[in-house]
């Protein structure tokens, strides 16, 4: 594998435009792998646009994404995991269907190697393969804390506990680039502090990009964080420079500055 | 008792075909929110493919064999061909692709075949085994339904249940978008979906072919009943076809044995308006919480 993890993630002058409304624009920014990045923005900024054009849901109208040093180019969702890269849903999108074990083994889907055919047939590889993806679930799962619900099915869990069956889904397949949309969406204070805690311990993992709305957390866990308003960058930068730039506070409390 | 045994065996006989029926719906219904009204069409055409082995001399258990493999092709070419254009569009859409599929399948079949029924051999004697001096409803075919109904039913348990692949299949089914981003992929699942069901249907259509003959309309019986059952069991739970098709056997056997066997079409009528009324979304449905 070519490039390697060693790379970070990098969109350049990325711009996406929906009929005539521009969600990005000329959008550059780079998550180096073992660092935390924050992306956040007043609602509409285009953050949940960011990770689309990343996930290949939505295809750029110019500019580029490069993985691992390559350019990504019509790259598919179901290649993500394949290129190294899980994603956390907007609210949970947990299988409503499956125990919470087996929601954890779909994403692990990476590691396994059997093909369709030894799969239908239960070959002894297919077999082995399951065993192994049943271990690296219930692995991620006692990690997280949540170990003794793998049976259950997620709709009969906490909220909390359902959060924490989404990130140990998406940290199964061992990614190079984690992306959590609003993680903390949902949480109680208490909930949040673990989840901080579950971040920082990412550091000198995977290229971590955080879309939040939650300043605390943002300011808490973030190497570096990337302020979008209106589809455009207005800052970049360390945690602490980035809060009292003067264009962020505008358009983050933009109301409050001019009233001052 | 010996006529109630004996109309409970045929009934149960009867009932796994059914189970089977409805079984190929499930599986579609589940993973494409479609019924597949095209699956009476698709067991006829699989059963007249062999027939014609058969006819021209071929064993029994070639015969079967081709029916099964011409299930997985149709079902498989029938999804990615004419199912996948119209998927999430209107509901509809769907529904007169499936129709179609049906009228065409049965307008080629008659041009091929003709629209006299031909006989079907069974793979055993249909004559009943005696237990203690009594003659049971029940043959050594009757005995190879049941058991190939029920082999087929544990291997797609074990599949679905135990394999990687069937996890990957219910995922894609359960919400396909997130599936996708797990890295699944998804119309690959759908079409094996369909493939899957389509051979279940056939092997329905192969075993029961010894009793209702091989013609382009002797089938349309037997989707309105699987379809019967299935609505029976609660529509999206494979457990449930399988014990709405034996519930139904059973009370159509009831019916013809001990009212008149004229009633049967209405003795399904009235078991699913029955099973409808106490259980509305079936018997084996998932209770849907109530979001307060």
């Amino acid at each position: 594998m070519s490039g390697g993890p060693s790379q970070p993630l990098e969109l350049r002058e990325v711009t996406v435009r929906f009929g005539g409304l521009v969600a990005l624009e000329k959008v550059s920014l780079s998550a180096p792998p073992g660092r935390v990045t924050g992306v956040i923005g007043p609602n509409g900024a285009g953050k949940t646009t960011l990770f689309n054009v990343v996930c290949g849901f939505v295809r750029p109208r110019s500019g580029e994404v490069r993985w691992r040093g390559r350019p990504l180019v019509r790259h598919r969702p179901h290649r993500l995991t394949r290129l190294g890269i899980a994603r956390t849903l907007q609210g949970l999108g947990l299988f409503p269907g499956l125990t919470v074990l087996e929601n954890v083994m779909v994403g692990a889907d990476r590691h396994a190697r059997a093909g369709l055919v030894s799969g239908l047939l239960a070959l002894p590889r297919a077999d082995r393969d399951d065993a192994a993806l049943r271990e690296r679930a219930m692995a991620r799962l006692d990690e997280l804390g949540v170990a003794g619900e793998a049976a259950r099915r997620p709709g009969e869990l906490p909220y909390g506990a359902q959060k924490r069956v989404a990130l140990a889904r998406a940290l199964v397949a061992d990614p190079d680039l984690l992306l959590l949309d609003e993680p903390a969406a949902g949480l109680s204070a208490a909930e949040i502090e673990e989840l901080a805690a579950l971040i920082r311990g990412l550091r000198g993992g995977p290229a971590v990009v955080l879309v939040e709305h939650h300043m605390d957390l943002v300011m808490g866990v973030c190497d570096q964080v990337v302020v979008l308003d209106f589809g455009r960058v207005i800052a970049a930068g360390p945690p602490a420079e980035v809060r009292d730039d003067p264009a962020v506070l505008d358009a983050y409390l933009g109301e409050e500055v001019r009233d001052a | 008792m010996v006529r109630f045994v004996n109309l409970t065996l045929a009934g149960i006989t009867q009932g796994a075909v059914f189970a089977a029926v409805a079984l190929a719906l499930v599986l579609i219904w589940r993973a494409t929110r479609v019924v597949n009204f095209a699956q009476g069409g698709m067991l006829m055409f699989t059963t007249f493919l062999a027939w014609t082995v058969v006819h021209d001399g071929g064993s029994y258990w070639l015969a079967l064999g081709v029916a099964l493999a011409s299930g997985l092709v149709i079902g498989a070419v029938a999804e990615r061909v004419l199912v996948r254009p119209v998927e999430g569009g209107p509901p509809l859409n769907a529904v007169i692709v499936t129709l179609g599929l049906y009228v065409l399948l049965q307008a080629a079949a008659g041009m091929i075949w003709g629209d006299t029924p031909h006989s079907y051999p069974p793979a055993f004697t249909i004559k009943g085994l005696t237990a203690g001096g009594t003659r049971l409803l029940l043959s050594p075919f009757d005995l190879f339904v049941i058991g190939a109904v029920a082999l087929v039913m544990a291997a797609l348990t074990v599949l679905f249940v135990r394999t990687g692949l069937g996890l990957k299949l219910r995922a894609a089914a359960f919400a396909p978008e997130i599936a996708r981003l797990q890295g699944v992929r998804v119309g690959r699942m759908l079409t094996l979906g369909w493939a899957l069901a389509a051979l279940v249907g056939s092997l329905a259509g192969v075993l029961i072919a010894p009793s209702v003959f091989v013609g382009p309309s002797q089938f349309d019986a037997m989707l309105v009943f699987g379809f019967t059952a299935a609505v029976i069991g609660g529509l999206d739970s494979p457990a449930g076809a399988v014990v709405g098709g034996l519930l139904l056997g059973c009370a159509l056997s009831y019916v013809s044995g001990y009212i008149s066997s004229d009633l049967v079409t209405f003795g399904a009528l009235a078991a699913l308006i029955a099973v409808l009324m106490v259980r509305p979304n079936g018997l084996f449905a998932a209770r849907t919480g109530r979001r307060v």
